[in-house]
């Protein structure tokens, strides 16, 4: 199997992560017990590191509060952000940490069930690591896409059943 | 006088055109809830945003006038550009381009432009159910060359040969063709140009499906040498710009076609939609990388859905091009209009039967892949119990064997 192809399966299973290597096959004109071997192998690799469901909570009914945070910190010698980055996202009230470039180093993303719950997060976690020079909180008031998908309801099909 | 007394006032050939074989099937359809359909003609995409968002513009703007009657020559510019960056023909913006309202307008600017009465005009068919009657508004007579699966529905120079009189004057083609998907290989577009060439037809080439090709890019008609100036290439944004509510089509010919082709349109139509002209100049500017993300997807369902009707034991020949897969459904047992009325009815799977696009289109089905994934593996499921049904269902006959 070429890098072409290799490609082909992620993307289709980035779109959807529950199609069979089957279906998947017939989709690219592969084998599809071929094709179960390259899933097999790219999630060896970590290529493929999970597979996950994206949920609207907020439509089931759940208040999620999240919040991005601009962390300023002192770099360190040898490790740089590394090893300040590696004492934030293991808080389990973490969900995702990225190093920015900018007026800020690190944006942290913190999500918990209450406005309080976060910001005493920060108050006391966070701000009060060592090399943690600065933070500023930003509340997510709501969601409109995230990883590429619009969470609305999108566009219907508005096309006639048959057509020439 | 009764209402029925008006029609003796009417055209002819207007009155006694049948309406298209479409229309009835679409009907049924329309009045069911449920119905997965494959079978429309035209992409599940809606336009690309960058696309849709220049019209916007151009209406804040107050682009609502009219424009010159051939076009924008910014559009014009465009559309040069891009047939000469994809196939390398070299057209003059001012005198070899028309922008028209969608290519069935450029279509019928073409026959009007050339057909005099009684002249034949030479068709392959299973083909798009526009290029008879519009020959016969202009007085032409339409005359059909079959063409069959064992060919990989490919119109043969030897069968076109085979249907020219002294009155022949015109050779429709369409290519990527709708409804079998078909596209033509190198061989086979030279000899026909040949014959073209030898017998002094012009070939009014419809290649509005060009831009959706799975394998070999598309040789436009007009690229073969001696063709370009006897061919009126017709080509538009809806399919590969997913587009078709705008109407936004062109021609392409050389001067003399092209003059007498807008004196038509000038007189009848002025010109195509301004705000249809602003967007299609963004899709050609930037559009390319729109274009080719629907070819992948689509290419992805082309696949599926063959071996899907292979495995169903529905012989379907590869389509390289358009969005449509052609199965052959006669192991059924059943007529290409039973077929498709008993799917609709007892699994809500809309396809066209094949015998809407012509005789030789009898025996087939139209199942467009302009489809979102998930419905797609839903109507491949119902289709393949659909058919397991029908075949068991038949006496003295063993349920259709995988494969063929």
């Amino acid at each position: 199997m070429n890098g072409t192809e290799a490609r082909a399966i992620l993307e289709l299973l980035e779109g959807n992560a529950r199609l069979a290597a089957e279906e998947v096959g017939r989709m690219l004109g592969l084998d599809g017990s071929e094709v179960g071997a390259k899933i097999r192998e790219l999630e060896e690799r970590r290529i493929i590191i999970k597979y996950q469901t994206l949920v609207n909570w907020e439509r089931f009914g759940d208040e999620k509060v999240s919040a991005l945070i601009e962390v300023r910190v002192a770099p360190q010698r040898d490790v740089g952000f590394d090893a300040v980055a590696e004492r934030i996202y293991r808080y389990p009230e973490v969900t995702g940490v990225r190093l920015m470039s900018g007026a800020y180093d690190l944006a942290v993303f913190v999500e918990g069930s209450s406005l309080k719950e976060v910001s005493l997060f920060v108050a006391t976690k966070l701000s009060t690591l060592e090399d943690v020079l600065s933070t500023t909180t930003h509340f997510v008031l709501r969601s409109y896409k995230h990883e590429g998908v619009i969470l609305d309801d999108g566009e219907a099909d508005r096309r006639l059943v048959v057509a020439p | 006088m009764k209402n029925d007394g008006w029609r003796d006032y009417l055209n002819p050939v207007v009155r006694d055109m049948p309406p298209s074989g479409i229309r009835r099937f679409f009907d049924l359809a329309s009045e069911m809830a449920g119905v997965i359909s494959l079978g429309v003609g035209e992409p599940d995409f809606v336009t690309p945003w960058h696309v849709r968002e220049a019209c916007i513009w151009a209406l804040e703007k107050g682009y609502t006038m009219y424009t010159s009657n051939q076009g924008l020559p910014e559009l014009r510019n465009e559309i040069a550009r891009n047939l000469a960056g994809r196939s390398g023909l070299q057209y003059d913006t001012q005198k070899e381009i028309l922008v028209t309202v969608g290519s069935s307008e450029a279509l019928d600017l073409a026959l009007r432009a050339v057909v005099v009465p009684g002249d034949e005009v030479v068709i392959p068919e299973p083909c798009y159910v526009s290029y008879g009657p519009v020959s016969q508004f202009s007085g032409g007579v339409p005359v059909y060359v079959p063409t069959s699966v064992a060919d990989n529905f490919q119109v043969t120079a030897a069968r076109v040969e085979k249907a020219l009189s002294p009155r022949s004057k015109v050779l429709v083609l369409c290519y990527p063709n709708n409804p079998t998907g078909a596209v033509m290989e190198k061989k086979n577009l030279w000899e026909l140009a040949e014959l073209a060439q030898a017998r002094d037809l012009i070939v009014v080439s419809d290649e509005i499906y060009d831009n959706l090709v799975y394998g070999a890019p598309h040789t436009p008609l007009a690229a073969i040498p001696g063709m370009r100036d006897r061919t009126i290439l017709i080509n538009g944004l809806s399919k590969a710009y997913a587009m078709t509510g705008w109407r936004l089509g062109y021609a392409a010919g050389n001067p003399a076609f092209i003059e007498a082709m807008t004196k038509i349109h000038q007189y009848t139509m002025l010109c195509a939609p301004i705000t249809a002209q602003m967007a299609a100049i963004e899709a050609l500017k930037s559009g390319g990388a729109a274009v080719a993300r629907m070819v992948g997807q689509y290419d992805r369902r082309r696949r599926l859905v063959v071996r899907s009707f292979n495995d169903m034991g529905l012989y379907c020949f590869e389509p390289k091009g358009a969005f449509y897969a052609f199965p052959d459904v006669s192991a059924t047992g059943l007529t290409s209009e039973e077929f498709a009325e008993r799917l609709l009815l007892e699994e809500k799977v809309a396809v066209v039967p094949g015998g809407a696009f012509g005789p030789s289109g009898q025996g087939f089905v139209r199942c467009a892949y302009a489809a979102s994934m998930e419905d797609l593996s839903e109507a491949l499921k119902r289709i393949a119990r659909f058919v397991r049904r029908v075949s068991s269902g038949r006496p003295g006959r063993e349920p259709l064997a995988a494969g063929r």
